[in-house]
């Protein structure tokens, strides 16, 4: 089933800043919830294992992420899909893009396709756009915080 | 009438176990040393399988062995089968794609078997499932019937390029061509009878005991045939020959036709206990229950009515495609063919029918029997077109039904259907007076002072029950015989076993089957017990659907029971030293003709097994006669359903306010189990009609595979019913039954959606007319009321 989630956030550092940020694995991994590993596989290639949980199915998915469409310091595309065993699958895309805020800082705006299938879907349906929403926030949450640090 | 024979609402004998929890269902059993399976399903609803990684899985604790496709096609276990062959208007045989227990290369549908892990524990095998790599290339999937026939759609089975199984038809398309010809109304109607999820309360389970020393297989399992499940998997699937092969069906929770079907789960655990050298157990959970059940109904048809200048019907013609899913079930080809379009002339006298109906693969799951089976489908493409031609011609819709009643019996249909009996005035008029019909102008009116809309619906049902003669099914196709079995077995104290093929998962044959042998012999029914669903006990029977265990099944013991009564007269004359030409039976008395020597039926019994009054090469020992009973024709039952309702626009929210169910069902043995087929019918029906559909997205995801997102219809969901019986004795039978099972979930849907498109004031409204459909469908309504 198909999920989609657009939104935009404030980010106290200029755009530059953000786009290294945004850039560096490590902060990646610290900000995406759930997110136990998160390696280079490639310039713009990672692999990743997130532990999530939708409704009753929790399930650790294992799987690639690619950047693509990079257009440094404005934005770029990310694309990726995972595998959650009997879990079942996640696969989508996040369109993320910079651009200066009035008064200072930068303001992000995503804009994310999502298709999940198996049980999650089969479960979680009714819970995905608000688990999806919930883990964006926690996200921006995280990498708001790190800014500021 | 007794107190318990026929006639008499006896309590049924088998609830005190049920409502005490001591019933005894599949998943009740455990057999020593018992492993635990658990199956590793698609996610994918279309999938080729580049390769399956169960190395971790192994390492597991507690995994005794993951199976695959691969290793059942290396032991040369056959595919799951489709029993009914339907051929095209070309002659060609129906396309049928191979159905391997586990895939074999590909899946086709969000929860095919993909492997099995079998554990020490259900919790160690669900673990290591989690660690089974596959190796998937998703394939676009197509779940839409349209979708899935335009070139260029993904193809399921390669057998079947265009993903159409079979073209069929029925009827005499040039006479309903010639009659349209000369029609002066044609009333025109595009239906969607919505897909359905089984949801026995049971889930589905399996028990496969393989023992070495016998070299004999045990299958225990959720089955309404179990006779038919070993034959299938003996003889197509290769089990074991039957001899090898016990099938044991216990209290079953329920079926509604998802359990007639051999499925892949017991297929494979009653395999892997031989492999694995233990018995093997699963049981679905409720997600599996709705992923992997054989789902129900699911077509999209376009009808036709042609009247003449009086409002006779002159010709019906029937355009349907319906979603066959990613294999076919078990008798998935016949329930939109055989099991449908015959019963399209419906309660009506329609001198000319043609159907035509294309059978689709998509990538969802199975689409088989479900309560009624076809028939529903077709009652509901002929009442809602009789409703609405009715409005179109400006008749009411009663008297435009008994306008075109068949009121002479028999009645040959122009498809294959001869109604043997009935009076489908006489339910019209009851359940009229029933409803007060009268008065419902009356009631709408007050409605509206409430800002309400008030609606009333009509359904005339048929069905053919009783399935059904044996060479006449055979020349449609089926590859068995539809008979019924019995064996009556007398012990020596006047006790009595039954030894039944129908199998009981909720109907109460304990209660019924008893009260035909007390009323036959004049022994209490507690002294009569029913054994069935197991085929070491019974040795051959063909089960129950079909509303058939009436009509089929208490034929065969009336058999038997004859059989009986001939042999216990000449022990009794023996007894009563009297010729058995003299001797009469009655309330269980054995009496010689115009004296008043008698002995009662124990006596008699009793006499039977000593042997000690007659000459044992004059006369056998022992009571106990066996019969088999093949029915001449289908049974008709019918009747007429009244829904009134009222909608509140504001909300969409919907009350049934009355139901009104007349119903011929025939003879009756038990009045109380008869009125409560009839509520559970009534109320699956209103399921159908406002709460139930399955949806599938695009990308062959369920997204109705939980309660959360399925509703099921509730308590206040449905009214009190009004149920009243009308009574045309059926003629086939030696009891005159014709069945009940089925009528109310037949009926239903017609009856509510007439209701709410005659509150709406038009025709646009899908089922299940959820309140957000019924919301969006009053708002036209609202709309066209402030205009005028």
């Amino acid at each position: 089933m198909a999920m989609t989630m657009t939104g935009e956030v404030h980010l106290p550092a200029d755009r530059q800043t953000v786009w290294d940020k945004l850039n560096d694995p490590e902060v990646l991994k610290a900000c995406i919830p759930g997110c136990q590993t998160l390696d280079r596989t490639g310039e713009n290639g990672f692999s990743a294992v997130v532990k999530l949980k939708v409704g009753p199915v929790s399930a650790t998915f294992k799987g690639n992420v690619e950047l693509q469409d990079l257009d440094p310091p404005n934005g770029y595309k990310i694309a990726g899909q995972g595998e959650g065993g009997v879990a079942g699958f996640a696969k989508g895309g996040a369109k993320v893009s910079l651009s200066d805020a009035e008064g200072g800082g930068t303001i992000l705006r995503y804009d994310v396709e999502a298709n999940v299938g198996g049980k999650i879907a089969q479960l979680g349906a009714r819970l995905i756009d608000g688990v999806a929403k919930k883990n964006a926030d926690a996200f921006f949450a995280n990498f708001g915080k790190i800014m500021q640090q | 009438m007794s107190m318990s024979g026929i006639g008499a609402p006896v309590r049924r004998k088998e609830d005190f176990r049920f409502i005490t929890g001591k019933g005894h269902y599949t998943d009740d059993i455990n057999r020593p040393g018992q492993a635990h399976a658990v199956f590793l399903r698609s996610p994918h609803a279309h999938a080729t399988i580049n390769r399956i990684d169960a190395s971790a899985a192994l390492k597991m604790p507690g995994v005794l062995a993951v199976f695959t496709g691969d290793d059942l096609a290396a032991d040369k276990v056959g595919g799951l089968i489709c029993g009914w062959m339907i051929h095209s208007k070309d002659g060609s045989p129906m396309k049928a794609g191979a159905h391997p227990a586990l895939a074999q290369g590909k899946v086709r549908y969000v929860g095919d078997h993909v492997a099995v892990v079998i554990a020490d524990t259900y919790a160690q095998a669900r673990e290591a499932a989690e660690k089974i790599v596959v190796d998937y290339t998703v394939l676009p999937a197509v779940t839409d019937m349209n979708a899935a026939v335009k070139p260029g759609a993904p193809v399921v089975h390669d057998v079947a390029s265009d993903n159409t199984v079979y073209n069929w038809h029925l009827g005499d398309k040039a006479a309903t061509d010639a009659a349209f010809a000369k029609a002066k109304h044609v009333t025109k109607l595009d239906i969607v009878n919505n897909r359905l999820v089984p949801n026995a309360m049971e889930p589905r389970a399996a028990v496969g005991d393989y023992d070495f020393g016998a070299d004999s297989f045990t299958l225990y399992t959720t089955s309404q045939n179990p006779h038919v499940a070993r034959l299938v998997l003996s003889a197509f699937i290769g089990i074991a020959p039957e001899h090898k092969l016990r099938v044991i069906a216990p209290d079953v929770g329920g079926g509604f036709g998802s359990k007639i079907f051999i499925y892949a789960e017991e297929t494979v655990c009653v395999w892997a206990s031989k492999k694995v050298g233990r018995p093997v157990k699963w049981t679905a959970d409720r997600t599996e229950a709705f992923l992997a059940d054989a789902h129900g109904r699911d077509h999209i048809t376009h009808a036709e009515l042609a009247l003449d200048d009086k409002g006779k019907i002159l010709g019906l013609r029937v355009n349907t495609k319906a979603n066959l899913g990613a294999y076919l079930s078990t008798f998935s080809s016949s329930v939109p063919t055989y099991l449908y379009a015959p019963l399209l002339s419906g309660q009506y006298d329609i001198p000319a029918i043609y159907a035509e109906v294309d059978g689709i693969y998509t990538t969802t799951a199975p689409v088989d029997a479900y309560r009624g089976a076809g028939r529903p489908e077709a009652t509901f493409v002929v009442e809602r077109l009789m409703e609405v031609a009715a409005r179109e011609i400006g008749v009411d819709p009663a008297q435009f039904r008994k306008k075109n009643f068949v009121t002479k019996f028999p009645h040959q249909t122009p498809v294959i259907m001869c109604y043997d009996a009935g009076d489908y005035n006489a339910s019209l008029e009851k359940a009229l007076e029933m409803a007060d019909y009268k008065n419902v102008g009356k009631r709408k009116r007050e409605s509206a002072k409430k800002g309400l809309l008030r609606g009333v619906g009509i359904s005339a049902y048929i069905e053919a029950c009783g399935i059904a003669p044996s060479a006449a099914v055979g020349s449609l196709g089926a590859g068995v015989g539809l008979w019924e079995s019995a064996e009556v077995r007398v012990n020596p104290i006047g006790t009595v076993e039954i030894l039944t093929g129908s199998h009981s998962h909720g109907q109460g044959h304990e209660t019924t089957f008893a009260q035909l042998v007390s009323s036959r012999l004049g022994v209490p029914i507690d002294n009569v017990s029913i054994v069935h669903g197991d085929t070491d006990k019974v040795q051959m029977g063909m089960g129950t659907y079909g509303s058939r265990s009436g009509a089929v099944g208490m034929s065969a013991i009336v058999k038997a029971l004859d059989k009986i009564e001939a042999k216990a007269k000449k022990v009794a004359a023996y007894v009563l030293e009297a010729s058995d030409a003299d001797i009469e039976f009655k309330d269980g008395k054995f009496s010689v003709k115009g004296t008043d020597k008698s002995v009662d039926f124990p006596s008699v019994a009793l006499q039977a097994y000593i042997a000690h009054k007659f000459n044992g090469q004059d006369l056998e020992p022992g009571l106990k006669e066996s019969a088999f009973w093949d029915p001449t024709n289908f049974t008709f039952p019918a009747g007429v359903h009244i829904c009134e309702l009222e909608i509140d626009p504001q909300t969409g929210v919907t009350r049934i306010d009355r139901w009104t169910a007349v119903d011929d069902f025939g003879e009756i043995i038990n009045p109380m189990i008869v009125e409560g087929q009839v509520h559970g019918g009534i109320a699956q029906g209103i399921g159908q009609a406002l709460c139930e559909g399955a949806v599938y997205n695009k990308d062959g995801q369920l997204l109705t595979a939980s309660y959360m997102d399925y509703t099921m219809p509730r308590a206040d969901d449905v009214p009190s019913y009004n149920v009243g019986m009308t009574q045309t004795r059926c003629p086939s039978n030696p009891l005159g039954i014709k069945g009940c099972g089925e009528a109310g979930a037949i009926a239903a849907p017609p009856a509510v959606v007439n209701a709410l498109t005659d509150a709406l004031g038009h025709e646009n409204v899908p089922m299940p007319a959820t309140p957000h459909a019924v919301w969006r469908a009053a708002q036209s309504t609202i709309a066209k009321q402030a205009a005028e």
